[in-house]
């Protein structure tokens, strides 16, 4: 009996069609990572790969907030319009130093992400109505304060500069940053108390709320959380480019969604990693990568691709959900 | 005071706006004790329950623990006095391991951190300590339903529960897992833990339990030890009424009158767990009556029936041919209609005029080349406004504005003008008032006076005896006897449905 069980077991050790939920995204990115390696010869080179890498780090933290936010089961479209505030206001006060400058707009991002939750929570207004009309105010202030005019940064403050265009060993300091990030989000997720409540709230709100889970509080943290990781991605924005652009993050609020998809994590909240959300991240830069390299076609062949694979990801999710629900009973 | 009386509610009350949902219910269990606490539908069950726990709060009264005064305003203040709560929709979180579910909101941290690894050795010690050996870090949403109450149970055991509220634990369980749940019961019971135990299953009170309290229009209608009860008692005090109160039914026919052509046969059909092999027979122009307990089986039956589930064996005829029914469009093409128990959920479209709710299911018939001819969609609904009497200003009136009794009016109006031939009423009654009750009851008999037959499933007893010409009455997912016209009385229906025997 023993010996049975244990051979069932091991056979079970691996679980490819677990493997293959869980890890689509990866596997995707690997497909891409491949593909691109053979097609174009730039491609495997570290001068691309930095580049790239530096591409994705500011849609990157945008998703880890966007992650946290659909995990809870809500969605954030304001995030687009606190990185344009956030990078206006970055380059505003840029000749104040780097300090300053990261933590003002971060400030702003908190302050934007803790008036979505008190509106989802207190307020009980549906995420994807409160966020869209959050979305429209910030994006208006973001053109009011500039006067629709792109921003400079000051030169006076070479530090901000390199935060944004700097290297660390090599590797571009945004890069650095990100994978800080994902790393913090994954330990956050799976180790601490606050990790773990998002994963139940998304789970089962009503439930979360009779085990005695501040649920508004959770709520309203996560919102902050996308919030000040908006505005931070927009801080590193202004200083690459040199400047604070009320347009900036326009449409990034839905490639981040995209990408936290792609990555795993369900819409419907509950399900879902950091690491996913990762490889998503890396599949819309790859993507683009490879366009520009292509060269000779039309650029929104990318959204085209970037729709077909999200399409995928759902399709295989709901597959894989329904053969393991029929496989139980 | 005695020692032993671990909860005492005293006097409680709670309204709610146009019902009294409890006039001033006691409640006692004592320590180490199963208290099985009893009733119909709306007799304060679970009212009672949510003031016990703190989803309501209750108007007046006086909740009294281990001898202390308590309030339980919140759930989390009933939790924290240490009465816990395993609801009917289990309230854990679905994608979360078992262990995490035992101790979420309660974690072990180590340096900040969770400890996983104490948390898994815990929950771990604490199931097998109830006889359950599970993988604690797999996800919860891959176990069945039983394990899923199980760590429930383990939930409420780390949060050192004296009292675990378990509101009708077996009604997904099978045979097997309910002795497991027992078990465990029991094992509550040895560490002096007092359960409160909901269930509509007489065999399982008479089972697990100690004492006994029952319910009836939120009053207190019966306290008593369990060894002191028998079982037809239980069933009068639940829904027995008063003799005087009882319209004798008008009209009936009789064994040997009746007609032998079966509009519809089940034979030994079975979804587990609350259908287990019923054979039942509609007569053409008959009204049969559904009699038992709440959870007996009966909605479940209708809606195999009806197509709306399909059964895991056994077969149903209709006219005499074997039919298989995937999907309630086939049962309405055979001739069937079902007006459900819940009328705002699975009934009416609230926002809908009188006249789209009306002619929805028959909308294919009236059209015309793809258009839906308004003529003769206005005479069919203002042929049955008429002959049902509902009470509309005029038929372009949304639904949700109806009384309940006009509600259900229009979904009988729905089905009517489909032509059927045997219409399935799952409580047609409920939420409407007396007036409008006696004219629906009318209105029945009315149809099997136009040869319609009559399925109807009613927790009434005297609604039963006053419409129907045969009851079946079901319990625990059988058939447990048959009362034709000379034989249907409160007495027998109620023996039957307490004995299982006729």
């Amino acid at each position: 009996m023993n010996i049975v069980n244990a051979v069932t077991n091991k056979i079970k050790l691996f679980d490819y069609k677990k493997f293959l939920k869980g890890e689509g995204a990866l596997i995707t990115f690997i497909v891409l990572f491949l593909f691109a390696t053979f097609k174009y010869d730039q491609f495997f080179t570290l001068l691309n790969f930095k580049n790239v890498l530096r591409q994705v780090s500011m849609l990157g933290f945008v998703a880890i907030g966007m992650t946290f936010v659909i995990l809870i089961g809500g969605i954030d479209l304001s995030v687009g319009s606190t990185l344009a505030v956030a990078g206006v206001v970055a380059a505003k006060v840029s000749p104040y130093g780097i300090g300053v400058s990261i933590i003002i707009p971060v400030l702003i991002g908190i302050a934007f992400g803790v008036t979505n939750g008190i509106l989802v929570t207190k307020l009980k207004i549906v995420p994807f109505i409160a966020t869209l009309a959050t979305m429209l105010g910030i994006r208006g202030i973001a053109y009011i304060v500039t006067g629709e005019l792109s921003v400079g940064a000051s030169s006076a403050s070479p530090g901000f500069i390199q935060l944004g265009r700097g290297y660390v060993a090599g590797i571009p300091i945004p890069s650095i940053l990100f994978v800080l990030a994902i790393i913090a989000a994954v330990l956050v997720s799976k180790k601490t108390k606050f990790g773990r409540h998002v994963y139940a709230v998304g789970g089962n709100e009503e439930a979360s709320k009779m085990m005695g889970l501040k649920v508004h509080n959770i709520k309203i943290v996560v919102y902050a959380i996308s919030g000040a990781l908006s505005a931070f991605a927009g801080v590193i924005l202004t200083s690459r480019l040199g400047a604070g652009q009320p347009v900036a993050g326009e449409g990034w609020e839905l490639t981040a969604i995209a990408a936290t998809v792609i990555g795993g994590t369900l819409i419907t909240g509950g399900v879902g990693k950091f690491t996913g959300t990762l490889y998503g991240v890396l599949i819309t830069g790859i993507i683009q990568n490879m366009f520009n390299m292509q060269g000779n076609l039309n650029v929104w062949w990318q959204n085209i691709l970037m729709g077909a694979i999200l399409l995928g990801v759902v399709v295989a999710q709901s597959q894989t959900a329904r053969v393991s629900k029929s496989g139980n009973s | 005071m005695d020692e032993r009386i671990l909860l005492h509610m005293k006097n409680i009350s709670k309204n709610f706006p146009g019902v009294k949902a409890l006039k001033g219910v006691d409640l006692e269990v004592k320590k180490g004790e199963v208290h099985a606490l009893m009733g119909e539908n709306g007799a304060g069950k679970s009212t009672l329950i949510k003031v016990l726990t703190g989803v309501h709060v209750e108007d007046s009264g006086e909740i009294y623990f281990e001898g202390k005064q308590i309030f339980t305003n919140t759930t989390l203040q009933a939790q924290k006095c240490g009465i816990s709560t395993i609801y009917q929709e289990l309230d854990l979180i679905p994608e979360l391991s078992i262990c995490e579910n035992v101790f979420l909101g309660r974690e072990i941290m180590k340096n900040g951190m969770i400890d996983w690894r104490a948390t898994e050795e815990k929950a771990k010690a604490i199931l097998l300590d109830m006889g359950i050996k599970v993988d604690v870090k797999g996800v919860l949403s891959q176990q069945s339903t039983a394990i899923q109450q199980m760590v429930s149970i383990a939930r409420a055991i780390s949060i050192n529960a004296r009292l675990v509220v378990m509101d009708e634990p077996t009604s997904s369980l099978d045979e097997k897992e309910v002795k497991v749940l027992f078990n465990v019961i029991k094992k509550l019971k040895a560490q002096d833990i007092s359960v409160i135990f909901i269930s509509h299953r007489l065999d399982e009170i008479f089972e697990i339990c100690d004492a006994i309290t029952i319910l009836k229009d939120g009053e207190r209608v019966g306290y008593s030890a369990i060894k002191d009860i028998t079982k037809l008692q239980l069933v009068s005090m639940m829904i027995g009424r008063d003799a005087s109160k009882i319209v004798s039914r008008k009209k009936s026919y009789s064994k040997d009158k009746m007609s032998n052509e079966n509009i519809i046969e089940t034979r030994n059909i079975v979804r587990e767990p609350k259908v287990r092999g019923i054979d039942i027979e509609v007569k053409k122009g008959e009204v049969l009556g559904l009699a038992g307990l709440l959870g007996a089986g009966r909605t479940e039956l209708a809606r195999l029936i009806f197509g709306a589930d399909a059964p895991q064996s056994g077969d149903i005829y209709i006219n005499g041919k074997k039919v298989k029914l995937n999907l309630p469009k086939d049962a309405i093409k055979a001739g069937l209609g079902f007006c459900p128990e819940d009328r705002k959920v699975e009934g009416i479209i609230p926002h809908m005029s009188v006249k789209e709710n009306i002619t929805l299911a028959m909308l294919p018939r009236l059209t015309k080349m793809g258009v839906v001819s308004k003529k003769e969609q206005e005479k069919i609904v203002n042929k049955y406004i008429e002959a049902l009497k509902i009470k509309t200003p005029h038929m372009n009136q949304a639904v949700r504005n109806l009384s309940g009794g006009n509600q259900q009016k229009v979904i009988l109006a729905r089905w009517l003008c489909m032509n059927p031939e045997l219409l399935i009423l799952d409580e047609p009654t409920r939420g409407i008032d007396v007036g409008a009750k006696t004219e629906i009851l009318d209105l029945i008999e009315k149809l099997a006076e136009d040869n319609i037959s009559v399925l109807m499933v009613s927790s009434e007893i005297e609604e039963l005896m006053h419409a129907c010409d045969r009851i079946a009455v079901i319990r625990d997912g059988k058939k447990a006897g048959e009362l034709y016209a000379e034989e249907i009385g409160e007495e027998a229906i109620m023996n039957s449905i307490a004995e299982g025997g006729k």
